[in-house]
């Protein structure tokens, strides 16, 4: 397999310091390792097939499936469309919101359903709650993979907040099943409101203190500045989305471009990287981006919960969904970028095909492509950054 | 060393004399105390770690095990004990087993030097610090024979990279002593401790016992040599931001990945060892060791343990804190720190505390 593979040969002579003072290059034996699927930092069952030239890596080629659950194949054999979203909540099971949110968006399109605005509003501020959590999670594990730990455990204490906000809704932490087809399973408990503007009180002085700890630890800058450079072009032709495109310099989000539900109502920016540390589309910038997100998230749910209608939650709808012949791609931007859902109806009580479109395998492949001649310590940085979520990448 | 272990058989009442004449007993008791330390720091230590690290990060730690779970180190050893221990199917057996005690070893035989008071210290030799570093850097040698005979790849890895990281910081390491060396005139850490001796300031981090012009001008190069001292230390010991050769998440747990039970234990005490060690030479050089720091205010031999400890505890509490607060360098910036800032900013201090030591 190594042996067809055409290695490339620039890495030695690229960043110059692997150079003997005769001017030839190093050349030393190649060593092959495997990163995962069991290693602290491939976040779950990621397994990178990785050649080392010692420190340096020669090539990454990752293998996937550790974690597959047949979504899709699940998908066509319920006998109900809304039997799919606990299954959804499954598929990137740190954004189990958003995922169900997309997957309630695609067959209400097949229904040309239209939920009340409370529903809406319940929604925006559950699936940008839900992308905060994802974002701590993200910067967490970042931090370990940058020998950083404390930073983890600040985030999992700000997350832990936001998963009591989702205990109280709905009873379950990780996997809610909340958003159905044409409403919520539930309506928001009392003192909701008020609990989760508490927490965006609480929670922007935290960024703060995250940002002076890591953020803009020289260390860590120096750690993730210039490396991984993950060019616009490249970005673009691989079909990157979410925060690593947006990492790059392109201005590119869902939810404002193609916007779905309520989020055309609220005032909030779009962040881009701008390789204030170093090179556009650095590591440094996919991760500042995932910071700020978190900011504007606070603020488009602190207008929602100002704005919030009182009404009903759940639009009636018949009990066994039987949306006419078609099909139907709809696309949200959830945490980790643009998750697409495909869904083919045959008029029957379950979809006849549904594909998803997960962002987490999109911005994997990537990875291959940034990684040539960089560091161990640099490849760990790198995967950390596209914060991928296994659950996702293999469904 | 001699001495003591011959006054302690002499306690032992009618045939203590008689052993006195054997010199292996008087030896071995002679080492111990180092030891003893040792296993009493390291217990205190892993408390002070668990505890400190749970504060920087807003848990609370054990807590079940006697009062704020204060017993917890105790237990923790004694799981170890039980532990089975294993040695991979494919490791190289003889070598796999004797790492651990051979870095253990390295860094026990550095206590030797190390005077605890000015009445305590191992073996009085006049090389001190010398000896010291030679013999710290066996730890090395530990190092890489467990981490190639492991027969894991990743524990290849952390290995070629602990010995690369070990012998660089050596350099720097060794250029720092010799200036507080250059200023005492001795490399016995004893003598240099009593060269400081007469309160703080006579330490010779802030310029030594020295004329008030001679100390103004030797200030900034001292504090900038003990800062080096003290980082280049904190990479021989391995810890974060220098813990690469067992950077957990590039490399799973480096050298000790495929350690387990009793070895893993030995590797973390000689860690755990080595903290105070890198702690104890910079506080013997640049703070005064043994000396107390209100001149002859609660100084004296018992009273010198008492400090050495506290200033050595200090420094280790640095550590810890450090430890939990930043992340880890890139091997190359590693390298970079050690060579092109540490070595050069050192040779400038040696040039300059020696031209005012001569005028």
């Amino acid at each position: 397999m190594i042996e067809s593979r055409v290695l490339p040969t620039d890495y030695v002579t690229e960043p110059g310091r692997f150079r003997t003072s005769t001017g030839k290059t190093l050349k030393t034996d190649e060593m092959i390792i495997n990163m995962g699927p069991q290693h602290p930092s491939t976040h779950g069952v990621l397994r990178l097939e990785i050649v080392v030239d010692g420190e340096i890596v020669v090539d990454v080629i990752p293998h996937i499936g550790y974690l597959h659950r047949c979504f899709e194949k699940h998908a066509e054999h319920m006998t109900n469309y809304q039997q799919v979203i606990p299954y959804a909540d499954r598929m990137d099971y740190l954004a189990s919101m958003n995922n169900d949110w997309g997957y309630a968006l695609a067959v209400e399109k097949l229904l040309k359903l239209e939920v009340p605005p409370r529903v809406e509003y319940i929604r925006v501020i559950m699936a940008e709650l839900q992308r905060i959590a994802s974002h701590l999670i993200a910067l967490g594990t970042f931090g370990i993979d940058m020998g950083a730990f404390t930073p983890f455990l600040w985030c999992f204490r700000d997350r832990e907040r936001i998963l009591d906000l989702f205990e109280m809704t709905c009873g379950a932490r990780l996997l809610y099943n909340y958003i159905w087809v044409g409403g919520v399973s539930h309506d928001l408990p009392a003192r909701f409101v008020e609990k989760a503007k508490d927490f965006c009180k609480y929670f922007k002085p935290n960024i703060v203190e995250l940002n002076n700890l890591l953020t803009y630890n020289e260390i860590f800058i120096k750690r993730t500045a210039n490396v991984g450079v993950l060019p616009k072009d490249v970005a673009i032709n691989y079909a990157c989305s979410g925060p690593m495109l947006r990492g790059s310099g392109v201005n590119w989000d869902l939810r404002r471009d193609d916007p779905y539900s309520m989020y055309n109502k609220f005032e909030w920016d779009v962040q881009v990287g701008k390789g204030e540390m170093g090179q556009v589309g650095d590591v440094w910038d996919r991760y500042i981006v995932k910071v700020r997100e978190m900011e504007q998230s606070v603020r488009i749910i602190e207008q929602a919960l100002a704005a919030i209608p009182e009404g009903n939650v759940q639009q009636a709808i018949p009990k066994r969904i039987r949306p006419d012949h078609g099909e139907v791609y709809v696309r949200t931007e959830s945490p980790r970028g643009e998750l697409g859902f495909y869904i083919v109806s045959d008029g029957s009580t379950s979809p006849s095909r549904v594909k998803a479109r997960s962002p987490a395998f999109v911005n994997l492949s990537v990875v291959p492509e940034i990684a040539h001649g960089c560091m161990i310590a640099d490849l760990v940085a790198i995967v950390g950054s596209t914060d991928i979520v296994l659950g996702e990448v293999d469904r | 060393m001699e001495e003591l272990g011959k006054t302690i058989l002499k306690l032992i009442p009618v045939i203590g004399d008689q052993l006195a004449d054997i010199s292996v007993l008087v030896f071995v008791i002679g080492a111990a105390p180092p030891l003893i330390f040792i296993l009493l720091y390291a217990l205190v230590t892993l408390y002070t770690e668990m505890k400190v690290s749970a504060h920087i990060q807003d848990r609370v730690a054990y807590m079940y095990t006697g009062y704020h779970g204060i017993l917890q180190p105790v237990a923790d050893i004694l799981k170890l004990i039980q532990k089975e221990d294993t040695v991979p199917d494919s490791a190289d057996k003889t070598l796999f087993r004797l790492a651990p005690y051979l870095v253990f070893i390295g860094t026990y035989a550095g206590f030797a030097v190390i005077p605890f008071s000015s009445a305590y210290m191992g073996s009085n030799i006049n090389l001190g610090v010398f000896y010291l570093i030679a013999a710290s850097s066996i730890v090395v040698i530990g190092l890489l024979m467990s981490g190639w005979a492991s027969n894991n790849k990743w524990s290849l890895l952390g290995a070629m990279r602990s010995a690369a990281q070990l012998v660089s910081y050596e350099v720097p390491t060794a250029l720092a002593v010799l200036v507080a060396v250059m200023i005492t005139g001795s490399l016995n850490l004893n003598e240099v401790s009593k060269f400081q001796d007469g309160g703080i300031q006579n330490w010779i981090l802030f310029g030594g016992p020295m004329p008030i012009t001679q100390k103004l001008l030797l200030l900034p190069f001292t504090f900038i040599t003990f800062l080096i001292l003290f980082l280049a230390g904190m990479a021989e010991v391995n810890r974060t931001p220098f813990d690469l050769p067992e950077a957990e998440s590039e490399l799973v747990q480096g050298f000790n990945t495929e350690y387990s039970g009793m070895k893993f234990a030995i590797f973390y005490l000689a860690e755990y060892a080595n903290m105070f060690l890198v702690s104890a030479v910079a506080t013997s050089l640049f703070l005064g060791g043994w000396s107390s720091p209100f001149g002859s205010f609660m100084s004296g031999p018992v009273w010198g343990v008492f400090w050495f400890v506290m200033k050595g505890m200090f420094f280790v509490f640095v550590q810890i804190w450090m430890r939990w607060t930043l992340p880890r360098l890139r091997v190359d910036q590693l390298m970079y720190t050690s060579w092109k800032v540490m070595t050069p900013f050192l040779f400038v201090c040696i040039f300059a505390v020696g031209l005012i030591l001569v005028l």
